[in-house]
């Protein structure tokens, strides 16, 4: 191995290799191999073997830094970091690629959009997520931020031949690339004031300047609009309902955790990192976004008659939350925020996935209504749906109850009792909305007799997010410490 | 076995409910039969905790600790005392009579409503058993969903409005409460350096009586609203009206009880110098004051049969915080008193307004009237558990509020002045609610040809009976039991309270005992 490209380098690299590899071999395979339309449930499978390969090349670093006693190392002179945080996230991101690929097949093929370049954008938005988290230089996150981004553009358009999923496609495009201009004018300030784009550079020379130097300010100012904007949160968030709704339920479920968790990972790295001198300018107003993303999400979400509407709302709501442990800004909170972000991705996955499962030929399965009476017509999906809104609310033994505890620890911990009672008050109303499905499933009558659509991944991805979603409440262990390895604040 | 008793008492209702699911919705007569099986099991279970409690001993007994989730210093440990032990047992007990009396009431969706009955069940258990906070609170909050069922798929025609009613006032108070939750749990890392939520650890804490007012009120809108106390109550006629029978039976008999249990556990013993301060004690004795009197006027007014018992639990439980906030061991002893007392008697009021709804589909009392000539054995349940209900001496009622005022009296006479018109008050609507449904002659034909009561209504009625009987007749081995818990919350709160009045004036008391 040459100076240019060392065996770290490549150690550091494997797993978005891996998913870069495959996502690209997805679409040739489609091409040459499996033409038919009946086999392309086989690309799965190969999906499934480019995220086992990244796995393992994550299970590898996890293995080596735990050996080495190493908290983390850099590669390609300090591009990227290989830590904790980085390993925990990515695990996260390719658990949720796994799930949404398992489920999308029969979704699709209802929709009459079954293609197989669907999986290897999957696999090539995971790679540009591998970026988000790994990355610790300006050029690498913003390259793998677009990477997932433009993945996502697609794949909310997906639906060629639905008006919705057009219009979402074309509203988030133009609202993403708007933000991605305001975090490249942002970047541009910071490599301004460094001379550098790595994340340690800038740091220095950040906190070499008084936090409320007018150009800090500006280069904070642009950089939080544009992540706001990726994290959907108050008030760059108005692109969310729509997308959500819009794109196919597979792509939205997708789109909430992976995107979500993707975004929060660069934001924490930017907020912990370059902006940490900052801190006392920007933690005011993390406060007031959080509780303004609380509030508006959970108003808004109260009138919904749509699902995935609701669910939209509903995630902007968690945005809140997860912010609110960056407010805090402890070890707690950071540790809080990647266990929020776990326990969320499977939780919500796990709400989403029973929406696909609605999707009937002739039923969109996405109103209200159409949950009515699921109860009687399929008790497991309802016990399931009840057990994921039950923990997105917060209730224990819940793995949401977990994840809002350790905000509220974080928030006690920072002495924000003001911050704490409103985002415990918030768990009330949040339970009212989400009891407004439960209500209908369980105490309504059926609206139609037509069977849920069925498959063998979407039933084992349900099992497996309904399965985790509890056993994360009730033995969380395991679980904080991973999540405890990530803990970014030193 | 006998180490892990309480394990047993608390998961029996649970094992019981992953059985149930197994048998096939179709089936509801194994149902039913399983479901009663489970719910008597779980009173069998705790009935060895009787003989194995020891009433000399202090502190917790048959304690069981496990390590749970160590990164959060929360553990599993189970324990009780005399205060538990009691409404341990009403828990089981009431809890397997509910389920008798649905046998007939309940007949749709059978087996969705047995096993959200058995989980519950499990639920109010760790509630009473839990010595660790964490795991009081994941109880206390499994208890609120299987509830919200049980009232918004089985209820009456305003179920989902009263269920969500219900859900969203008690997750509130909770959530505030949790939040007083941490700020002892962060408070006690920064004096000991660990994190621990166990109670016995907590209690080591040396709080300023500022943060300890703080940390009072939170936990007091969490117990407050599940009591409820005054201002807060208005869920409580809704849920009640709106539940099934079996449901009132036991939201009133127990879920009403883990609000004045957390006084009892955790408001008193951790925050001693908040549950002292004056304006405090003036607050909640207000509060108590105001819905002992203001449950039993509401209480007279009411035309519904339900919502008059309904009513009559505000007032009931006034008596139990006032009880609380004399802070003397009469006071406490007489609220814990009361609470079991309440259980048995409202319990009974429950049944009994179910079984005339089951047969007439009404609760209007006017619709009523001279039952005692049709259903003579059901106008003597009736007047028995009225009279328990309305303190009559030789019934259980009697023993609570005479003790309560006893307490109050000790503690300022204006109390118990005010508490005793209560008493009378609450004569006055049982009476005559009586004599609006039982006496006189029968008005309604259509009440001319009502079945009285059937064996199982009478199986369901006669353990209570005679539990009522048994406290207000012999009450000793209640105050025996009660004494030590009692006297540790007052030699916690008041530490001087001993040493200044060695006999304290409960003279009147001493024929009883």
């Amino acid at each position: 191995m040459s100076e240019f490209y060392t065996s770290v380098d490549h150690f550091a690299l494997v797993p978005a290799l891996m998913l870069a590899l495959f996502g690209c071999a997805v679409l040739l395979f489609d091409f040459f191999v499996f033409p038919a339309p009946r086999q392309r449930k086989w690309l799965i499978l190969f999906l499934a073997l480019g995220i086992g390969f990244a796995a393992l090349g994550l299970v590898r670093q996890y293995m080596f830094l735990s050996s080495e006693g190493l908290a983390e190392f850099t590669a390609f002179r300090g591009a990227l970091t290989i830590d904790g945080f980085a390993i925990f996230f990515n695990g996260i991101f390719l658990a949720a690629s796994l799930i949404v690929a398992l489920v999308s097949y029969r979704y699709l093929e209802i929709e009459g959009e079954h293609h197989g370049e669907y999986y290897g954008l999957i696999l090539l938005a995971n790679c540009g997520m591998y970026f988000l988290a790994t990355g610790t230089d300006l050029v690498t996150l913003f390259v793998g931020l677009e990477l997932m981004a433009v993945c996502f553009y697609i794949m909310v358009g997906f639906l060629r031949f639905d008006k919705r999923s057009n219009e979402a496609a074309i509203k988030y495009l133009l609202l993403g690339a708007f933000s991605s201009g305001f975090l490249a004018y942002g970047f541009s300030v910071m490599y301004g004031l460094a001379g550098s784009t790595r994340l340690g550079d800038i740091t220095a020379a950040l906190a070499a300047r008084s936090a409320w130097d007018p150009l800090v300010f500006l280069a904070l100012a642009t950089t939080a609009v544009g992540l706001f904007f990726k994290v959907s949160v108050v008030p760059f968030h108005m692109w969310a309902p729509d997308a959500y709704e819009g794109a196919p339920t597979t792509v939205t479920a997708y789109l909430s955790v992976a995107s979500k968790a993707a975004s929060f990972a660069f934001l924490v790295r930017i907020f912990l990192g370059p902006l940490i001198s900052a801190r006392e300018v920007w933690q005011p107003l993390l406060a007031a976004v959080a509780v303004a993303t609380l509030t508006v999400g959970n108003l808004a979400a109260v009138t919904q008659t749509n699902v995935k509407r609701l669910l939209a709302y509903s995630s902007i709501s968690h945005a809140g939350y997860v912010l609110l442990g960056l407010v805090a800004g402890n070890p707690t909170g950071i540790k809080g925020i990647a266990v929020y972000l776990l326990v969320y991705t499977f939780m919500n996955l796990g709400a989403f996935l029973v929406l696909v499962a609605l999707r009937r030929r002739d039923i969109l399965g996405e109103e209200l209504e159409d949950l009515s009476g699921l109860m009687h017509k399929s008790p497991v999906h309802a016990v399931l749906m009840l057990i994921f809104l039950l923990s997105l609310a917060g209730i224990p033994p819940t793995a949401g109850f977990i994840a809002k505890y350790y905000i509220f620890w974080a928030l006690i911990q920072a002495r924000e009792y003001v911050l704490a009672a409103i985002a415990a008050a918030y768990v009330a109303v949040a339970i009212y909305y989400y009891f407004r499905i439960v209500r209908s499933m369980f105490v309504s009558e059926a609206a139609d007799r037509e069977p849920l659509a069925s498959s063998f991944g979407l039933r084992l991805a349900l099992g497996v997010t309904g399965l985790l979603t509890v056993a994360i409440g009730v033995y969380p262990e395991p679980w904080l410490a991973l999540a405890q390895n990530s803990v970014l604040l030193r | 076995m006998s180490e892990h008793l309480l394990s047993i008492v608390l998961f029996t209702p649970l094992a019981g409910m992953l059985i149930l699911l197994l048998i096939p919705s179709g089936r509801t007569g194994l149902i039913r039969l399983w479901a009663n099986i489970a719910g008597f099991a779980g009173f069998a279970v705790s009935l060895p905790l009787l003989w194995r409690f020891d009433k000399n001993a202090s502190g917790f007994q048959l304690v069981e600790r496990y390590e749970w989730i160590p990164s959060l210093g929360a553990r599993y440990i189970v324990g009780i005392d005399g205060i538990s032990l009691l409404l341990v047992m009403l828990t089981t007990l009431i809890g397997a009579l509910a389920i008798l009396s649905s046998w007939s009431a309940i007949q749709e969706k059978v087996k969705q409503y047995y096993a959200m009955f058995l989980l519950q069940q499990t639920g109010m258990l760790g509630v009473f058993l839990a010595l660790d906070f964490f795991l009081f609170f994941v109880f206390w909050e499994v208890v609120l969903v299987p509830m919200y069922f049980i009232i918004g798929v089985w209820g009456g025609p305003r179920k989902l409005y009263a269920a969500i009613k219900f859900f969203l006032y008690t997750l509130a108070g909770s959530v505030l409460m949790l939040l007083g939750i941490l700020t002892l749990y962060f408070q006690h890392f920064r004096q000991y350096g660990f994190y621990t939520f166990e109670i016995a650890e907590l209690m080591k804490l040396d709080l300023p009586l500022g943060l300890q007012q703080w940390v009072f009120w939170a936990f007091f809108i969490g117990f407050a609203i599940k009591v409820p106390m005054f201002p807060f109550h208005t869920w409580l006629p809704d849920a009640h009206v709106e539940a099934p029978t079996a449901g009132s039976v036991i939201l009133a008999s127990i879920l009403l009880k883990m609000g004045t249990y957390g006084f009892l556990r955790f408001s008193l013993p951790l925050l001693p110098k908040a549950s002292i301060d004056p304006l405090i004690v003036k607050i909640l004795v207000g509060l108590s004051l105001v819905a002992i009197i203001y449950g039993a006027l509401v209480s007279l007014m009411q035309q519904d049969w339900k919502k008059l018992v309904a009513y009559s639990s505000v007032s009931h439980l006034g008596f139990c915080t006032l009880g609380i906030f004399a802070l003397n061991p009469n006071g406490l002893a007489g609220s814990v008193i009361q609470q079991i007392n309440h259980g048995i008697s409202t319990g009974m009021l429950f049944l009994i307004v179910g079984i005339a709804y089951e047969r007439r589909h009404t609760r209007e009392i006017a619709e009523y009237g001279g039952l005692a000539h049709v259903m003579p054995k059901y106008a003597t349940v009736f007047a028995i558990a009225m009279l328990s209900s309305a303190g009559l001496p030789l019934l259980n009622g009697f023993i609570g509020e005479f003790t309560i005022l006893q307490g109050a009296f000790e503690a300022n006479r204006v109390w118990a002045a005010l508490a005793a018109t209560g008493v009378i008050l609450g004569a006055a609507y049982l009476l005559w609610l009586y004599q609006r449904t039982m006496l006189g002659q029968v008005t309604n034909p259509k009440n001319l040809h009502l079945p009285d009561l059937n064996l199982r209504e009478l199986a369901v009625f006669l353990p209570l009976i005679a539990w009522a009987l048994w406290i207000g007749v012999y009450p000793k081995p209640y105050f025996e039991v009660l004494e030590k818990p009692v006297t540790q919350i007052v030699e916690r709160v008041r530490p001087d309270y001993f040493r200044k009045a060695p006999v304290p004036a409960a003279a009147p008391l001493e024929v009883l005992r």
